[in-house]
């Protein structure tokens, strides 16, 4: 047992803060530490600062431009980025396909994507949910028929994030409809956003953004060799992918920062001459987050520090449970201080209310979705319940 | 940054567990001994003694075996594991921790030694009818007479009081709290033992002129080193929830596997499955920070505010654990004769010993506005 980094880690943590808080642009950083959107080329930009310092894809294997980190450099790398407030490497490419690629691709598909993928030179997004397979994943119906050298594809997947501006999309398709469980017979394709066939439909969301889309295939041809893998192993592939997306999914060092720019509001927010920061209420509530989160970052560490095996630590489902309330707790926090404020969410010119005020809501309602992505809290409570406490 | 145990540590928690295992195998062997004073198992207390478990926290040349708070934390949460009613913290790390920090050495080689040795029971009777969690002594006062001095006032509730050998007693004299030693025996000591709901012993201590001996050299304010003594404590108290709550949930998880009802096993019923996922949750998050907290004190770091953070994280997810674990149960859970409730009781009687969630809550949030976040490996909890 010992608390302290030792003096690498000490020293990694201080090469990847100096990195992010000098490297990177400014402005972008500014525009997520405001909660507003980036736009398409600041992300690009973003990614290929990192990229340019190996800092992109550091959990891909080493031959692609991964570094041979271990789970605690890859947890200091994380917090770091978000405690800098540098947006994290697109997670469609980053910590989806990129890696499904590397395992499982052939040469010929390595070559071809990873280092376009790392780089954002392919904007890769993702179509895995469709309308009537939300949790219940295994259950989606968009079919591929092989018509000579080509797949067919067609059906309709939802909640693609930022497909406007994908070049490229990652598929789970039914290829194999007779397969005895429902599992085995989808398969994984990947083809061009421009491919003939293709519909995307924005779906605007409850904080007035646009952020996912419908996408809908019409016969849509993609060619044999855009098939990752195996043909009907798709699902592994899947599987594979989530557990990759659970990787840093605690984001703590973002609930950090949310928690610290709270602070600093209340003690801008004054009332009957005494600032927000003073009142009790207020300041306890803070200091309760503060601790579950101090608990959740410990708990991180544990899990991180105990994986080193590969194998992942029981305590790893917690963090998804727990560091998305722990987010949308920092976000209704941030709401509440604001008070009255937070109804201005879409002032312009003429508003007094500070923009942190203006953002707060919007920021808040779109959160609600942690909870529900990647996994929702009732499939990560089914999963503690079934693979841990053996329920 | 490590978090695992060294083969020592293993060693010790393998030992502690197979002899408290045997004592308290069932909740029968439990109740047996809670139902006649003192409340515990005076042969287990000599097995622990010879184990070294009653001097583990304190140095080699006072009689004890020089190891720190991640030794005590694993005694402790095996401890609470069982629900042993040995008084382990309240003896060796509160009560001993106190003459270990503050004793001469005279004083040190004579209370700590027959600790160790479990020839002599120590208990802190520190907390008064109108404190609350309090470092600092409020009414019982000490006087000096001639060379003597001499304490009045009462202590309550006392754990262990009326058991113990020697007391150490806080008393306010002109330069604040002061601590001395009382002997069992002492001229003017009146004893009232009593029941604790958790099955433990408690008393009311009345001290009228009795006669005591001032601990340590002096009678500057002691108020902060029963602060950090109450802190290591807490740390320690975190660790026995953690083993309670441990149990609880595969109790609870265990008995929602193999009672049936509507034809049925409980586990069939997601809206308690979902109940039991949340209190694994909890024991998690709380036991991360219960470990984070001993290795903060295993460093040097600052104890009092580790014990803070401990004590709240492990409040909040006792009561949960706590209530959470008779709800499953239903019926069955409280009564007296199944476990599950008296580990309930347990992890109440150790919220409101040493200060419970809100109090926790209050000192964080009186500090909240002084630092932009918490980093858990930072100063002021490495102490570097």
């Amino acid at each position: 047992m010992r608390l302290q980094l030792s003096p690498e880690m000490e020293a990694f943590r201080d090469e990847m803060r100096t990195f992010f808080t000098t490297q990177v642009p400014q402005e972008i950083r500014d525009k997520v530490a405001a909660h507003r959107h980036l736009t398409r080329e600041q992300y690009a930009q973003a990614q290929q600062v990192l990229n340019a310092a190996g800092l992109a894809v550091p959990h891909w294997p080493v031959e692609w431009g991964g570094k041979d980190w271990t789970p605690l450099q890859r947890h200091i790398w994380r917090e770091e980025m978000q405690l800098a407030s540098v947006p994290e490497p697109l997670a469609f490419n980053a910590s989806m396909i990129g890696p499904v690629i590397a395992a499982f691709g052939n040469q010929e598909q390595k070559e071809r994507f990873l280092a376009k993928t790392a780089n954002l030179d392919i904007w890769w997004c993702q179509g895995f949910s469709e309308p009537d397979a939300g949790s219940d994943l295994a259950s989606l119906r968009t079919t591929a028929v092989r018509d000579g050298d080509d797949w067919v594809v067609n059906g309709q997947k939802t909640w693609t994030t930022l497909g406007q501006y994908a070049d490229w999309i990652f598929c789970l398709v039914r290829t194999d409809p007779t397969a005895e469980k429902k599992q085995r017979g989808i398969s994984m394709l990947v083809f061009p956003m421009d491919t003939p066939g293709v519909t995307l439909r924005p779906i605007e969301l409850i904080d007035g953004g646009h952020e996912v889309n419908e996408v809908f295939f019409e016969d849509v041809r993609v060619p044999a060799d855009n098939l990752i893998g195996e043909e009907n192993r798709g699902w592994d592939y899947a599987k594979f992918l989530l557990g990759n997306e659970r990787v840093g999914i605690a984001r703590v060092g973002a609930t950090k920062k949310l928690i610290s720019q709270a602070k600093a509001h209340a003690r801008e927010v004054v009332v009957g001459g005494r600032p927000l920061s003073e009142d009790p209420r207020l300041t306890a509530r803070i200091a309760e987050l503060e601790n579950e989160l101090l608990a959740l970052e410990l708990t991180a560490l544990r899990v991180v520090a105990n994986s080193a095996d590969g194998k992942p630590h029981p305590a790893s489902s917690v963090l998804k449970l727990r560091g998305s309330e722990l987010q949308q707790a920092a976000t209704e926090l941030l709401v509440d201080i604001a008070g009255p404020l937070s109804v201005a969410s879409f002032a312009d010119g003429g508003s007094q209310v500070p923009d942190w005020a203006r953002v707060a809501t919007p920021q808040y309602l779109n959160y609600r979705k942690v909870s529900i992505y990647g996994g929702s809290n009732e499939v990560q409570r089914t999963i503690i319940a079934g693979t841990i406490l053996g329920l | 940054m490590d978090f695992t145990y060294d083969s020592e540590q293993n060693d010790l928690r393998e030992a502690v567990a197979g002899l408290l295992g045997r004592a308290y195998s069932d909740s029968e062997q439990r109740r047996r001994v809670t139902a006649t004073d003192p409340g515990f198992d005076e042969k287990t207390w000599a097995r622990l003694a010879e184990m070294g478990v009653l001097g583990l926290p304190f140095p080699e040349e006072d009689g004890g075996m020089g190891a720190g708070p991640i030794e005590v934390a694993v005694v402790a949460e095996e401890i609470g594991r069982v629900l042993a009613p040995e008084p382990f913290v309240e003896a060796v790390v509160l009560a001993g921790g106190l003459v270990a920090a503050v004793g001469t050495a005279a004083q040190r080689a004579a209370v700590l030694g027959p600790l160790a040795e479990g020839s002599s029971v120590l208990a802190l009777a520190h907390a008064e009818p109108a404190t609350r969690w309090s470092p600092s002594a409020a009414a019982v006062t000490a006087t000096q007479d001639g060379g003597a001095w001499r304490l009045t006032g009462v202590k309550e509730p006392v754990p262990n009081g009326a058991r113990a050998d020697v007391l150490v007693v806080s008393a306010v004299t002109d330069g604040g709290t002061a601590l001395f030693l009382v002997r069992g025996d002492a001229e003017g000591l009146a004893r009232t033992g009593y029941r604790t709901h958790d099955g433990g012993r408690a008393a009311n201590v009345t001290l009228d002129g009795t006669p005591a001996e001032l601990l340590g050299e002096g009678t500057a304010d002691r108020s902060a080193d029963v602060e950090r003594a109450q802190a290591l404590a807490r740390i320690a108290y975190s660790a026995e929830a953690i083993g309670a709550m441990d149990t609880a949930l595969k109790t609870t998880a265990e008995y929602l596997k193999t009672r049936k009802q509507f034809g049925v096993t409980l586990n069939r019923f997601q809206a308690l499955t979902f109940r039991a996922a949340d209190m694994y949750v909890s024991l998690e998050l709380a036991r991360s920070t219960a470990l984070w907290a001993s290795m903060v004190a295993d460093a040097g770091g600052d104890v009092v505010a580790a014990a803070v953070r401990a004590r709240l994280q492990t409040s909040r997810a006792g009561r949960h654990i706590g209530k959470e674990a008779i709800q499953l149960h239903g019926g069955i859970g409280v009564t007296a004769e199944y476990s599950v409730g008296h580990y309930t009781s347990r992890l109440t009687a150790i919220d409101h010993l040493l200060g419970d969630g809100d109090w926790a809550a209050d000192r964080l949030a009186a500090t909240v506005d002084s630092y932009p976040t918490v980093d858990p490996l930072g100063a002021p909890y490495t102490g570097a």
